[in-house]
């Protein structure tokens, strides 16, 4: 078992290996475990408590491949100052890790269905675990696809997945950002008009959206307005959050906490609390 | 004049129109193409159609002196470009560019005005098509003004 699992308030130390910029405010970060014995597995749709020391720590998704042998995997977007402290992180630096926690996509439930994934902005993050699973067990579904919206051509994350994904003749993928200079040939339009032009089975979807909160209502409108059943729209839902095993109450969302009820939840169960200013 | 009628009701925006309509509108209809780069229309121009597309790619553009041209929306197959035939002063609100070969139904929006003004049901079921898609549009603007992917403030 894995120190942060035997006590999970307490980071164990992770070395990073490599810490990559994706866009102006966007950076991945590959860690290690320092001591051997403290695993990397995680389910698609997991996050960990990433602590800087002396600043203090913050959520992140794992968005590498679960299906693979391979560094822990973190996408992150410069936000405040954790997030900040991370950024400037050089390889060899040391971290503390706890985790993964929460609920993670319902990857396997989703066998024998069409599964839509559906991301705004960083939220392609945590769907790219997701994505891996869904690749490597192809056969195992029926129709995917991916919608991403990005803000400009210039804020769209893993490039080279995108293109990898695109190229292949199983997996619908569309892109689109909210403007774009004269020499983006891709599309322009928000990300939920995209969802009306996929073909699927409405019947037989199972939906993963993850993004802004208010891209994720109108996705969740779009869905529906498509015959996508409520029960089969799962939802990546983010709050600010401290002790990550729902203790502290931090990241209350209604009767649930975001760390330990989520943050995967399926629409039914937020349904009434999306959109609320207050809960 | 019928392969024309076939195209307009395959395509999603007249989808399940009665044929008597489909036959007004094909009245004002002309089949157009747009090679990739040309301008189908430019701001501030007379609005004198409106398109049905078919194939390919348009870039609604909007230019500003002195900043770069930026797109606002990108339309395709299935789409519609240009509602400013139906609203006075009937005159276009931003450049609409093939990104490339482009095919479609263009329809003459005074002929349009003409039947909707001699037959109010046809003018319904144009508005009740048309009102969505402005629905629609007014959402997108709005997500796009509230800048959902930028850093919370
Ligand atoms: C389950 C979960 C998974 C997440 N996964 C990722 C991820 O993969 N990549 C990533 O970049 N970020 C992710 N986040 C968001 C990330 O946790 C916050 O951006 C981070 O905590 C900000 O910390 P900070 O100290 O840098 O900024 P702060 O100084 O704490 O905050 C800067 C600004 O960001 C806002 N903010 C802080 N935390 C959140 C939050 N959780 N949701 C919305 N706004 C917030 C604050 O209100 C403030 O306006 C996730 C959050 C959750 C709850």
């Amino acid at each position: 078992m894995s120190e942060s699992l035997a006590n999970p308030l307490l980071p164990a130390p992770y070395r990073v290996l490599r810490n990559k910029r994706n866009t102006h405010d966007v950076f991945t970060l590959d860690v290690e475990p320092v001591k051997r014995g403290n695993s990397t597995l995680f389910s698609p749709g997991q996050f960990n408590m990433l602590y800087i020391f002396g600043k203090g720590d913050a959520a992140i998704s794992i968005s590498g491949d679960p299906t693979k042998e391979q560094p822990l995997r973190h996408t992150i977007r410069r936000a405040g100052v954790v997030t900040q402290a991370l950024e400037q992180v050089k390889p060899g630096g040391v971290l503390g890790i706890r985790g993964p926690f929460g609920v993670p996509w319902p990857v396997k439930e989703a066998e024998g269905q069409d599964v839509l994934l559906v991301a705004g902005g960083i939220g392609l993050a945590p769907l790219r675990p997701a994505m891996y699973t869904l690749l490597a067990n192809r056969d195992k579904y029926g129709r995917i696809a991916l919608f991403y919206g990005a803000r400009t051509p210039e804020d769209l994350l893993y490039l080279s997945d995108l293109e990898q994904w695109r190229g292949r003749f199983d997996l619908q993928v569309c892109v689109s950002v909210d403007t774009a200079k004269r020499n983006w040939m891709g599309d322009v339009g928000v990300v939920t008009k995209l969802i009306s032009k996929a073909s699927f089975d409405p019947l037989n979807t199972v939906a993963l959206v993850c993004g802004p909160e208010i891209m994720m209502r109108f996705s969740v409108q779009e869905l529906k307005k498509n015959e996508i059943k409520s029960g089969n729209i799962f939802l990546s839902m983010e709050r600010n959050m401290k002790c990550a095993v729902g203790f502290c109450g931090h990241c209350q969302y209604g009767p649930h906490f975001i760390c330990k009820d989520g943050p995967v939840f399926r629409y039914d169960q937020v349904q009434s609390l999306l959109g609320k200013r207050e809960v | 004049m019928e392969s024309l009628e076939k195209i307009l009701v395959q395509h999603p925006f007249l989808k399940n129109l009665e044929q008597k309509y489909v036959q007004l509108i094909v009245g004002c209809a002309s089949n157009v193409r747009f090679d990739s780069g040309t301008f189908i229309y430019r701001e501030g121009e007379d609005a004198n159609y409106f398109y049905i597309l078919r194939t390919g790619k348009v870039a609604l553009e909007i230019h500003d002196s002195g900043r770069e041209t930026i797109t606002i929306e990108t339309l395709g197959e299935g789409d519609v470009l240009g509602w400013a035939w139906l609203v006075p002063p009937y005159r276009r609100h931003a450049d609409a560019h093939a990104l490339e070969l482009t095919r479609a139904i263009a329809l003459d929006g005074k002929c349009l005005r003409d039947k909707c003004r001699d037959d109010h049901n046809l003018g319904y079921e144009l508005m009740m098509r048309i009102v969505p898609l402005i629905t629609h549009q007014l959402q997108a603007t709005q997500l796009q003004l509230m800048d959902v992917y930028g850093v919370k403030k």
